[in-house]
Formats: C-alpha cells, structure tokens, sequence
C-alpha cells in the first residue's frame, strides 16, 4: 500500500513536470526541424540547424544581445549605488523624517512602474532620454524593493563592529564600505540574480521607450520578429526564441540552486 | 556633554539626508511626480489641435464608466484574477508537497517545475503560439488524434481568455511553489512522526497540519499573484493583442493601447488613477496582516 502511494507520487509528480517544460521541448523540437516536419510531428524526420541561422540573420541579434547586457548591468549599478546610500541611512542613522520618509518608499512598492507608463514616458522625454538604454534603465535605479532589502540587511549587522570601526578612526562612509558592504554580500548576490533576471525580461517598459535598433533590448526584439505581419513560419521563431533565452537558461541550470536560494532570500520579508 | 551629543545628532541629520537624496531624487522623478501628475492630467481633455487641454473634472472618469469597453475590460482582468490565482496556487502547493517529498526523479521535477519562471513572458508567448495555432498547433495535432475539430484557440472570444490565463498559470505556478518550498522545510519532523504515531491518514495530516502552517505563506503568494495579475500582460501582444473584439484585453493592455495607440492620454490615466487605488487597498490589507503577523511572533 504504502509503495502504491509512493508510486503514484513518483508518477503524478513526474507527469505534471513531463507538461510543464513541453513547451520548450515543443519548441525544441520545432527548431531543430524543418517546419513541415516540425508540424507533422514526424519522429524520424533529419534535424537541421537552418532555422537558427535563418533566425539569426533576420534581425541584429548581437546588437540586441548587447542592449539587454548593457541594460541590466546600467540598471544593476544604479541601484546597488542607490539602495546601499539609502538602506544605510534608514538601519542606521537617526535623522528627523526618517519615518515619514520611510512610509513613502513602502508605499512605491505598490505602485509598480508598470502602472505609470504615461508619465514616465512624458518624464523620460522631458529629461531627453527617450530611445536611450539609459531611459530604460532610469525608472527602476531607486528601487524601494532595494533599498527595503538593503536596509534589512544592514540592520542585521552587529553594532560592535560598527563601533569598533569607528573607534579605529573610521568615518561613516568607510564604515558603510568596509563594515556593511562585506557582510551584506549574499543579499547584493541574491539582489543581483533577482534584478538582473527581472530586466532581463521585462518588456513592457522597452517596448514604449526604445524606438530604434540600437536601443532595443532582447524581449522586444524579439517581439517585433515574430510579428504575425512578418510572416515568419513557427520553427523559425521557434530558433530565435531559444537563442534569446539560452543565456539566461543555462546560467539557470549550472546556478540553480543559487538562483533558487536568491528568489527566496529576496522573496521573503 | 550635551553639546557634544547635540553635534552628533546634526551629523547623523546631515549624512542621513546626504545619503538618501540621490534615492529619493528618482524616486521623486519616477514615482511620486509621476503619481500626483497622473492623477491631475486625468482631470484635463485630450489635446487636440482644434481643442487645446482644458480642465474637465471628473468627465474622463464619467466617460469611462460609460464605456462599455471599459467594463469588459474589467470584466476580463476579475476574471483572468479570480482563476489565476486560486489555480496557480493550487498548482505551486501541489509542486512543492511532491517536490518535498521523497520521490525519484526529484530533482529533474524540481528543475521542470520552476524553468517557466526565468523566461522572459514574450518568450513563453512564443512558446505557447506553437501549442494554439489552428491547424498546426500541438493541441490540434493532438485532438486531430482523437478525431476533435480543429479549434482556433486564441481566435475565438471563448477561448482566447482562457488561453492567455493557462500561459500565466505556467509561468508563475513554478515561482510561488519555491515559496511554499521554503515554508514546507520549516515545519518540523516531529509532527510527521506523531500524526503516523497517531495513525493519521495522509490527507488529514495535510489538510490539519501542513495547510494551516502555510498560511502566512498562502496570504504572501496570493498577494504577490494579485499583483502579477495587473502586471502580466505582455503574452497579449504576442497572442492576442487583446481580442477577439476585446474578450482577452486586460486593464493594463488597454491603458497601453489607450496612451500609445489611440494617443488618448486623459483616459489612459483616469484608469490609472483606478488601478493605483485599487492597489493601494490591496497595500493596506497586506500591511494590516503584516502588523497582525508580527504581533504573534
């Protein structure tokens, strides 16, 4: 009895991951094949890597490659500069406001720049920015999410430490650098992963600022590649799709159990 | 003394504030200029060349609760809440008891499970369109098998919601299970062993002891799932592009399209307006249940 019910977890369990990851075996698959054979499901049909060449001379996806690369990391910087500033001034010095202050980066948490689009837009023209990696990036640098992480991670460090160093002769910044920074590095790691995978894909936000090629990242690429009007057939985006993910993918896979830790350690407060 | 203690805390005053403005500064550019500037331009009318912008209360507003669009959109972003949520959590709590459990394969289960996750949502688009296109798509394929009809998934209004919806679903069950993961390897081993003691079924055990113990964690997900379902909209632009005749168009595709489509700006932010208070009220209650949960603690 109690191996029946073994088994059957073994099975249910293994069927429901057998249909979660279909689509990308599905799509594995479509690119591997010419699209006749991809359709038909032919089993014993040749494999062929003509679509991901196709794919890969029908946009500039180096270039696009590189806007995501260079977004991210633009992004990346900004907010661990950012938040590091702000999430020590809220765990560890006392100044007049700080809660009123505090209250209104918590209550950006709720109101998600996705939200505003209309008047970032206008705010990212009026700053001369539109169609820039950097008007992508701007929005999300003072991210309250961050400085929230950061201040909880700074709050955790012993005063002693703090004390000690600035009994040595140390001023606040070098004690920020050289006390806080270094015990916080697994949440700027955990930080780091979130962030990087969130703008990685995100979509939305480029879609509306990016207007040209050269500032285009990865997801929007992508999406005006497989416009329904460009008539590009299933296998063929099928290929770009898989290019565009792979990087990501396999840093998943060879990091999974870092990637997993970090979502978690981010995740909850 | 004291006037040694009195420099100290102008100090601190000085470098707090140093240190916060350059965060405070974009977060002033880009979030709150950017809330109390939606909620005034939605008070103004559209600027056209014959009419300039002039200031019309709450007419958008009006407009909008006229607009039997607008309502459907609603409609649909209720719906798309109301099953997106009760099933990705089901789904995701399902994931982490069997990927807790001491199963074969587990780890190859647990990496299934959680890959949609770190996709970006136009990729998993692309994926699924393989499944949905009649004629050619999986589903068809499959149905073709058992003798079914082709069916043009994302083409018709009864379907093309639900379409949308099994594409979130995949992509966000994986995220929350790592949550109730986390949650499952804190409940302590002793409880296992005296409910078999005990000779409880199973079922019981799960449903009187592991259930209850997730809670906190249930209440977490279902927020951050309330939240995704205002903001995972970006499958539309591959899939359906909000149709047919808007039965998948979702409030945050529609203000999109409304701002950058239709350049109706005045509109696209009174629903602005509506979304942020809708969320906000949802930051009460999770802030509510925050308080209420650290005074148990």
């Amino acid at each position: 009895m109690k191996s029946l019910t073994k088994f059957m977890d073994s099975f249910g369990a293994i069927l429901l991951a057998i249909i979660w990851i279909a689509p990308l075996l599905f799509a594995f698959w479509a690119a591997t094949h010419s699209t006749s054979d991809a359709v038909n499901l032919n089993l014993l049909s040749p494999w062929t890597l003509e679509n991901f060449r196709v794919a890969w001379s029908g946009a500039p996806w180096l270039k696009y490659f590189f806007n995501t690369f260079m977004l991210v990391t633009m992004i990346l910087i900004g907010q661990f500069f950012l938040t590091t500033l702000a999430g020590f001034a809220f765990a560890q010095l006392q100044f007049p406001g700080k809660d009123f202050v505090f209250i209104l980066v918590l209550m950006q948490l709720f109101i998600l720049p996705e939200v505003l689009i209309v008047e970032n837009y206008a705010m990212v023209s009026r700053l001369g920015l539109f169609d820039s990696i950097l008007g992508v990036g701007m929005p999300y640098m003072a991210s309250a999410f961050g400085i929230f992480l950061m201040r909880q991670a700074f709050k955790g460090v012993p005063i002693e430490l703090h004390e000690a160093a600035r009994i040595e002769g140390c001023g606040l910044l070098g004690i920020l650098w050289r006390v806080y920074v270094p015990l916080a590095k697994p949440t700027y790691l955990a930080y780091a992963l979130v962030s990087v995978s969130t703008h990685w894909n995100n979509f939305l936000w480029p879609l509306i600022v990016t207007n040209s090629p050269d500032t285009r990242p990865l997801t929007v690429g992508l999406s005006i590649f497989g416009a329904p009007e460009n008539g590009v057939d299933i296998s063929i985006i099928s290929a770009a799709t898989l290019m565009s993910v792979a990087p990501l993918l396999i840093a998943f896979l060879i990091f999974q159990r870092q990637f997993v830790q970090s979502f978690l350690r981010t995740g909850i407060k | 003394m004291s006037a040694h203690a009195n420099l100290e805390r102008r100090r601190q005053a000085i470098y707090g504030w140093l240190l916060l403005s350059p965060a405070a500064v974009l977060l002033t550019v880009f979030a709150f200029y950017p809330s109390i500037a939606t909620l005034w331009s939605s008070l103004f009318s559209r600027n056209t060349r014959r009419n300039p912008t002039e200031f019309v209360g709450t007419e958008n507003y009006a407009d909008l609760f006229a607009d039997p669009t607008f309502w459907l959109v609603v409609k649909n972003n209720l719906f798309y809440a109301g099953i997106t949520i009760p099933v990705s959590i089901f789904i995701a709590l399902s994931m982490a008891l069997w990927a807790n459990s001491k199963i074969s394969a587990r780890g190859f289960v647990r990496t299934a499970y959680f890959t949609p996750t770190v996709l970006p949502m136009i990729a998993a688009a692309n994926l699924w369109l393989f499944f949905y296109t009649p004629g050619l798509g999986v589903l068809d394929q499959i149905g073709s098998v058992f003798g079914l009809p082709s069916v043009n998934w994302l083409g018709q209004p009864e379907t093309a919601l639900w379409a949308i919806i099994i594409v979130t679903i995949w992509k966000e069950a994986g995220f929350f299970m790592i949550f109730y993961l986390a949650a499952l390897q804190t409940i302590p081993e002793d409880l296992k062993e005296a409910a078999d003691i005990e000779g409880t079924s199973r079922w019981t055990y799960t449903r009187r002891i592991v259930l209850p113990l997730l809670m906190p964690t249930t209440l977490f997900i279902a927020v951050n799932a309330m939240i995704n379902s205002v903001k995972l909209i970006d499958h539309l632009f591959i899939l359906t592009k909000g149709g047919p005749s808007d039965a998948s168009k979702l409030i945050l595709y529609y203000i999109w399209e409304m701002a950058f489509a239709f350049f109706d700006a005045p509109h696209a932010a009174a629903i602005t307006v509506l979304v942020i208070a809708v969320l906000g009220i949802v930051a009460a209650v999770q802030f509510l249940y925050l308080d209420r949960r650290t005074h148990y603690q």
